[in-house]
């Protein structure tokens, strides 16, 4: 069964808390007591989706333990905004490791705590989009394959935002970056490109693989703690808005996040052993020009002129994810 | 000092670094003023009472309501509830049924006998009220609640004017009525009836009490003149409503016709049908778009089979028939005589034009001054003379008891602020909570509960009520649709969603505050609070 929204109660579980619900309905967030695994003074930019994509997950993965977790971070944004020398961000058991290879880190771990005999304690490996579908990627299909205790969380920017925004994997079609201008034929990133680690996650046949957003936090937490109760090998990835890298306003990180999955662009599901098991349907159907518009790293889509031959062929992509994973009606074809 | 291998520094915490500096905005939490408090005109904290009422907890939720008004059941049952109208929620789907829930918390605090409070001790002044109408118990009572000495005189047999003699029973039942006015006797308010004050100038000087409150109504049908034979039956509505609380109703034949436009008219047409008539037929002389009665009203008045003649006026009564001459609306919108006649059977002709105030009571007293019929008060609704106060029909404005009841609550604060010779204001107006402020993605879809009605079959042969209340579970489904527009309810968004930990949580009731230190200043919590209760302000440099 995917998240079961609590539709009623003024804003149902649609908000983080809500008074007329009762404790056990409430999200992690919502706790005075949440662990604030980040805690305050990190140096993220305004509005950052990692920081808070890192702190929901993280605080959800501590409850779900009893705060019995080690964490292994690859490099990116979310190491150097957190920890600069001497300073720590952390209030968790956390360790640095390279680019490549959190992973392998947390393979490791999991394999050292395995010899000791402590089966109480979990790992969770973590990286942004470039330290996951690039540069980490051996290492990750590796504990796939393996089938590693291990939890994998993605924060997925869609390109390298701490080196000055250069494409990724994970960098969408038609998406600007400093390595992919909008110039001659190219309508910035080239379509055809890139890929979809949620679905080669899943190729692996590994015990759980997910995809949310920080949109919807009770599904995010909700998929953090369903993780916890697999062993073996498993994946979160987790759409985070870049206020930086994506030219969006710092306060529209949320509502950036709530769109990528109302147009279907980002489908937001749940797999067990290689199927998808469920699906969040989209409640307000949106057009894919609407999420694009707001973002500088679209805007010669629209200027002088709409490219709408462009703006196409991305709805083609999002009603390809909608009928794929079927996202209206909650039925995967 | 012993540092782990290559550390050469003491790890320290981020929290050294006050990330609040490179804030150019700042969040702040407001409580902006919802448009459903904007638009009742007697002045309900209706976003704050329906708090209460989501929780589930209707004590807590009626005595904020009592705050305002001491009528909630009777309201809840004649409003024509501008709260509603306004209602941002019906932007989203349907308006919220506040109507409907203030009916429910009305009947269960009777059910339940829960009591106001007055205050601890009285203050030894004396106020005198004149009408035991909406607006004069409504004065009455929030008088009484500031520690007052109160008297009513009334100079009807029983209080509660036009609710009892104007309002229909099927729309307002007597003994909610009589319940919510003992009530407010059992607070100590002395009601005298068969009271009536013929001349105020007498009773002012005999310098019995230290302020007056004058509350008569308008209960004054207004009589055009119409060419009558001398056979026809013409009534004037206000006594023919009157007269229903009599021992006898009054004989009105098969075929009734009544003459205006107003809810009085709406009134006195479905009550015809009720007395047996078999065709009731109002006469208006304009369209359906301008008749001044309120939708509602006319809906339920033509499903109870009442008939509406448009554009036509009565130029001849005869028994047994009228003469209609047929209008037609200029450019301006005024009704002109088209010379065309038509003749419509009717045993008799009832006059709902409007009302005038008997201004009798006032012909000794200097300094109050009468324009059109009605008195004249200023921004405190005090008359010419000091100490004077008038409300209700009797002064300019819209004559429904919403609004007298209103009018009762700003004379008693103003009263009150004489009587204890300081001056009373009433502070500035927040800024209206629009809809575009919200963000409503994050409320429930969830279409309006709307409250029985009475079979069709039966409303047209009896009194009963036609609007019958909500039950527990639908009224706490129906407040849970509001919105709390510009008043923060906790529901924990902006304390989740900051990326920088900077909100601080206080806990149940006593809401958040913004860490500063740390505030980075992104504007997602002001983005995704749902309700618009946090403002984003420039930074000053």
């Amino acid at each position: 069964m995917p998240f079961q929204p609590i539709k009623f109660y003024q804003t149902g579980s649609f908000v983080v808390g809500n008074r007329l619900l009762s404790e056990d309905q409430r999200s992690v967030q919502s706790s005075q007591a949440r662990t604030n695994s980040l805690t305050l003074g990190h140096r993220a930019c305004q509005g950052c989706g990692e920081a808070l994509g890192a702190r929901y997950a993280l605080d959800a993965a501590m409850r779900a333990t009893d705060n019995q977790m080690v964490v292994a971070n690859a490099t990116g944004c979310l190491e150097v905004f957190t920890t600069p020398f001497p300073e720590t961000s952390w209030q968790i058991p956390w360790i640095h490791s390279l680019f490549g290879n959190s992973a392998a880190v947390g393979t490791g771990i999991a394999a050292a705590l395995r010899s000791k005999g402590r089966q109480d304690i979990r790992v969770v490996a973590q990286a942004g989009d470039g330290g996951t579908v690039d540069i980490g990627f051996g290492p990750l299909s590796g504990m796939f394959e393996r089938n590693d205790d291990v939890l994998f969380i993605c924060y997925d920017n869609e390109a390298y935002m701490n080196t000055g925004v250069q494409r990724s994997g994970a960098t969408p079609p038609a998406a600007r970056t400093a390595t992919t201008d909008a110039v001659g034929p190219h309508p910035g990133e080239d379509f055809g490109k890139g890929k979809n680690l949620p679905l080669i996650a899943m190729a692996h046949e590994i015990p759980y693989v997910a995809t949310a957003t920080v949109a919807e936090l009770r599904d995010l937490e909700y998929k953090v703690e369903k993780a916890m109760s697999f062993h073996g090998a498993r994946y979160i990835h987790v759409l985070v808005p870049c206020p930086l890298g994506w030219g969006s306003a710092p306060s529209d990180t949320i509502r950036l996040s709530r769109m990528a999955k109302e147009t279907g662009l980002f489908p937001v599901f749940e797999a067990e052993g290689g199927e998808v098991t469920s699906v969040s349907n989209i409640r307000h159907q949106l057009p894919v020009e609407e999420y694009l518009r707001p973002q500088r790293r679209y805007q010669h889509l629209f200027r002088p002129q709409p490219d709408t031959e462009t703006i196409g062929r991305i709805q083609a992509i999002a009603d390809k994810n909608i009928s794929r994973f079927g996202l209206l009606n909650g039925e995967p074809k | 000092m012993e540092r782990p291998f290559a550390i050469t520094l003491e790890v320290g915490s981020s929290r050294h670094n006050k990330t609040g500096t490179w804030r150019v905005e700042r969040p702040v939490y407001v409580d902006r003023l919802p448009p459903c408090n904007d638009a009742c005109p007697a002045g309900e904290n209706i976003q704050g009472w329906l708090y209460h009422a989501e929780s589930g907890d209707y004590e807590s939720a009626w005595r904020k309501l009592m705050e305002d008004n001491p009528l909630p059941a009777v309201m809840g049952r004649v409003c024509y509830h501008p709260c509603q109208t306004a209602c941002n929620r019906g932007k989203l789907d349907e308006e919220v049924g506040i109507n409907s829930v203030e009916h429910f918390l009305g009947d269960i605090a009777l059910d339940k006998g829960w009591m106001p409070e007055t205050a601890a001790t009285d203050t030894g002044r004396t106020a005198l009220i004149i009408g035991a109408g909406p607006s004069g118990l409504s004065a009455a009572y929030h008088l009484r609640r500031l520690g007052h000495t109160v008297t009513i005189y009334e100079a009807g047999a029983n209080p509660g004017g036009m609710m009892r003699y104007g309002i229909p029973k099927y729309r307002l039942p007597r003994e909610v009525l009589d319940a919510e006015i003992r009530r407010i006797e059992a607070m100590g308010v002395e009601i005298v009836l068969n009271h009536k004050v013929d001349d105020l100038a007498a009773v002012l000087a005999e310098k019995r009490f230290d302020a007056v409150f004058l509350a008569i109504g308008a209960e004054i049908g207004k009589r055009a003149y119409v060419p009558a034979g001398e056979s026809a039956r013409i009534l004037d509505a206000v006594s023919f409503l009157h007269s229903m609380e009599g021992q006898a109703p009054p004989l009105l034949g098969r075929r009734v016709a009544i003459y205006g436009g107003g809810n009085t008219a709406m009134d006195a047409a479905r009550t015809a049908k009720r007395l047996g008539a078999t065709d009731a037929v109002v006469v208006y002389r304009r369209t359906r778009d301008r008749m001044p009665a309120h939708d509602v009203e006319v809906e339920e008045a033509v499903e109870e089979g009442v008939e509406m003649r448009w554009l036509s006026t009565v130029k001849h009564a005869d028994a047994g028939k009228l003469l209609l001459e047929k209008m037609t609306l200029d450019e301006k919108g005024m009704p002109t005589p088209t010379g065309e006649f038509e003749e419509l059977e009717a045993d008799s002709l009832i006059l709902a034009l409007g009302q005038e105030v008997d201004l009798e009571l006032l012909r000794n007293v200097d300094g109050v001054v009468a324009t059109d019929g009605v008195v004249q008060v200023d921004r405190n609704m005090m008359t010419g003379v000091p100490g004077l106060f008038a409300g209700g029909d009797m002064v300019p404005g819209e004559r429904t008891v919403t609004v007298g009841v209103g009018h009762g609550k700003l004379a008693a604060r103003n009263i009150d602020a004489w009587l204890r010779g300081t001056s009373f204001s009433k502070g500035g107006r927040p800024e209206l909570a629009d809809f575009d402020l919200l963000n409503t993605w994050y409320y429930s879809d969830a279409p309006q509960t709307v409250r029985a009605k009475l079979d069709v079959a039966r409303r047209r042969s009896t009194f009963d009520e036609v609007v019958q209340g909500l039950d527990e579970s639908n009224a706490l489904f129906e407040a849970r649709r509001c919105l709390s527009c510009g008043n923060c309810f906790e529901c924990d968004n902006c304390y989740g969603v900051c990326p920088d930990n900077s909100v601080i949580k206080l806990g149940p009731g006593l809401r958040y505050e913004f860490d500063y230190d740390y505030c980075k200043g992104c504007g997602i919590c002001a983005q995704e609070c749902p309700c618009g209760a946090i403002k984003m302000v420039p930074e000053s440099i």
